[in-house]
């Protein structure tokens, strides 16, 4: 094989593994509009929050140390030499569901039946508050993320892909981050496992019921509340696995909310209510942002890759607004 | 101490009940009526007459349409039941089916059946024991278990939809135009269904529907509704025979009633009812 095409493949490969972070981030937001028809600004930010606590838990941050130093004097930064990583999951996750139980609680049981655009707006408060309690639990410092997953290049895929250039020719091999790899694979292994849970649950099923038709599913005895906590607590999961991901590869920092605004792309590529969608469109802006960054970039001065995703979903709006896959309306009369 | 069911109080009774919509429109304008323990029970009357809105006062769908009762009362098995949500409502055997079926489109009839289940503790193996039920009512059903409800027949989805409600076992269906949309031979298989069930289950039914005919020929009881408000009511029997119902509601002009003054007889006699 030419240098050139091998190249391309490693262009190919890094754009996938970069795509499979956008995925993840669009999932939230569909899972949460899929059932309540809440577009949920907070979704980055859950996934910083989610980032936040575990970081805090793992390294036996105390919550709120500078909150407590401000009103009691007592300064208590650390309470210990923190706790395992799969504890820390697990409190974590518990935080994210409690959070999910308060939004409920707290917000949209007193915004049923309000125009989508009130609710959007919500999840924009929402969005700030939980910016600012991350902030005031665990501090505004970057702070790195360790939870053992392998990192650095992969020097078997070098020396492997080395040997497939053309004899003599001069190719070094291609570089992939195992980091990159490990997300791939704990996207896909959560993806499966989130459509295991909605084919063969009954709670999956009520899930997929109330997407269809939520007049309907209160009709027959399904609670509304229920499922929004339920689906929430879901959404706040796949926003802890993106933290984390993206934590572990740039540090656990504001930043990372803003992966929010990749997903929107995503989601217009996708289309807002459907999983599938949400993935490949992921994996096609990933892709897409790294050939053409790898191959326009040079003509046009590169930095591409910060606005091709807005350029592509720009089109999709103006030629398939309903996304790849806009869920297939049944229409029968 | 054992309480003794009393088993001629009516099963569910609504006690001059007003609606109002987004705060303002006034729907229902004191609406009663009550339905015995094993009755079929129709609500009669045109477009918009307020007979879903009736039907959602009693299962609380109201709610999620910003629609609120604001007078009245209604109770079911002696219980006041307006602050109860749907889904404590279908746990106590109160089930509503809606107007236009609200099939989930998307799953399978088999599927949409399980959903109708799903406020129900007592176990996966008398939940396929009832599923098997449904499908001895509805073969059709059983045929299409694996299609998506979105792509079968209005008479298929009609079906579904009281079979999913059955899955809850409910003690009382409201049944909102089950007619609607199906051609004539389709409506009487769902009637002579619903007749079955009542004799055979002991499900009780509160339907509404427009088609007056057959609505009064497989009920036992039935009132009609204008306006918001109850115009007429009394023995199925009683209502077929009855000649106001007659022309205005079957259709059936009997030799020379057509005139005007039978038209001022019955707003006379309507008014005096209200
Ligand atoms: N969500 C709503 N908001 C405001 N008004 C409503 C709402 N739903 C129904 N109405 C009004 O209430 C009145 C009664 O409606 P309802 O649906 O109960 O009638 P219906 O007897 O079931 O009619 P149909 O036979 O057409 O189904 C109508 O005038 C309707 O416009
Ligand atoms: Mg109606």
């Amino acid at each position: 094989m030419s240098p050139d095409f091998l190249n391309f493949i490693e262009t190919f490969l890094n754009g996938l593994m970069a795509g499979v972070m956008y995925s993840l981030v669009a999932l939230g937001f569909v899972l949460i509009f899929k059932a309540s028809g809440i577009f949920n600004f907070a979704q980055g930010v859950m996934a910083l929050f989610a980032a936040l606590t575990l970081v805090g838990f793992q390294t036996g941050q105390v919550p709120f140390a500078h909150l407590i130093r401000a009103i009691f004097g007592v300064e208590i930064l650390h309470w210990g030499a923190g706790m395992p990583t799969i504890l820390a999951l697990i409190l974590t996750m518990g935080v994210m569901v409690a959070l999910a139980f308060l939004i409920e609680r707290l917000v949209l049981k007193h915004l049923v039946n309000q125009a989508p655009i009130i609710l959007f707006m919500a999840t924009i408060g929402l969005a700030w508050f939980l910016e600012g309690l991350g902030d005031l639990m665990w501090g505004a410092d970057i702070k790195p993320m360790d939870v053992g997953l392998p990192s650095g290049g992969s020097f078997w895929w070098e020396d492997l892909t080395a040997t497939w250039a053309a004899q003599g020719s001069d190719y070094y091999g291609m570089y992939i981050d195992t980091l990159d790899v490990s997300a791939a694979i704990i996207a896909v292994a959560l993806v499966v496992a989130l459509s295991l849970f909605s084919q063969y649950t009954a709670t999956g099923r009520a899930l997929r019921a109330v997407a269809d038709d939520h007049q309907a599913a209160l009709s027959v005895g399904i609670s509304l509340r229920r499922i929004w906590v339920i689906v929430w607590s879901l959404a706040g999961f796949v926003a802890l696995v993106a933290g984390i991901l993206w934590g572990a590869k740039s540090g656990v920092q504001f930043s990372l909310s803003l992966i929010a605004l990749k997903a929107l792309p995503v989601l217009i590529l996708g289309g807002f209510t459907s999983i599938p969608g949400a993935i490949v469109g992921g994996l096609i802006i990933g892709v897409g942002e790294k050939l053409a960054e790898a191959y326009i970039g040079p003509l046009v001065g590169g930095a591409i890759e910060n606005w091709f995703a807005y350029m592509l979903a720009l089109a999709f709006l103006l030629f398939r607004p309903q996304g790849l896959y806009g869920e297939k309306i049944i229409e029968r009369i | 101490m054992l309480q003794k069911v009393d088993d001629t109080a009516p099963l569910l009774t609504v006690n001059n009940i007003e609606v109002i919509y987004n705060h303002v429109i006034l729907v229902l304008k004191g609406v009663s009526l009550s339905v015995p323990r094993g009755g079929i029970v129709a609500i009669l009357g045109a477009n918009g007459a307020g007979k879903t809105t009736t039907l959602k006062a009693i299962s609380n769908l109201l709610r999620a349409e910003r629609g609120e009762v604001t007078k009245g009362s209604i109770t079911f098995e002696g219980d006041e039941i307006q602050n109860l949500s749907p889904s404590e409502l279908v746990k106590r055997g109160c089930i509503q089916v809606m107007e236009g079926r609200h099939c989930f489109g998307h799953l399978t009839i088999e599927e949409n059946l399980m959903t109708g289940a799903f406020t129900r503790t007592d176990g996966r193996t008398a939940i396929n024991r009832d599923l098997e039920k449904v499908y001895t009512y509805f073969p059709r059903l059983k045929e299409r278990r694996k299609s998506q409800a979105g792509y079968t027949s209005g008479g298929e989805q009609q079906m579904c939809a009281i079979g999913r409600a059955l899955m809850s076992r409910p003690t009382t269906i409201l049944l909102d135009e089950p007619s609607m949309g199906l051609a004539p031979q389709l409506v009487e298989e769902i009637f002579e269904i619903v007749r079955n069930l009542n004799a055979q289950e002991g499900v009780t039914f509160l339907l509404a529907e427009q088609n007056t005919n057959i609505a009064l020929r497989y009920a036992t009881y039935g009132y009609i509704l204008e306006s918001g408000r109850v115009v007429m009511d009394g023995d199925a029997k009683e209502l077929r025979e009855n000649e106001d119902v007659k022309e205005f509601y079957l259709g059936i002009a009997g030799e020379g009633r057509k005139s005007f003054r039978d038209v001022k007889h019955y707003k006379r006699r309507k008014r005096w009812l209200a």
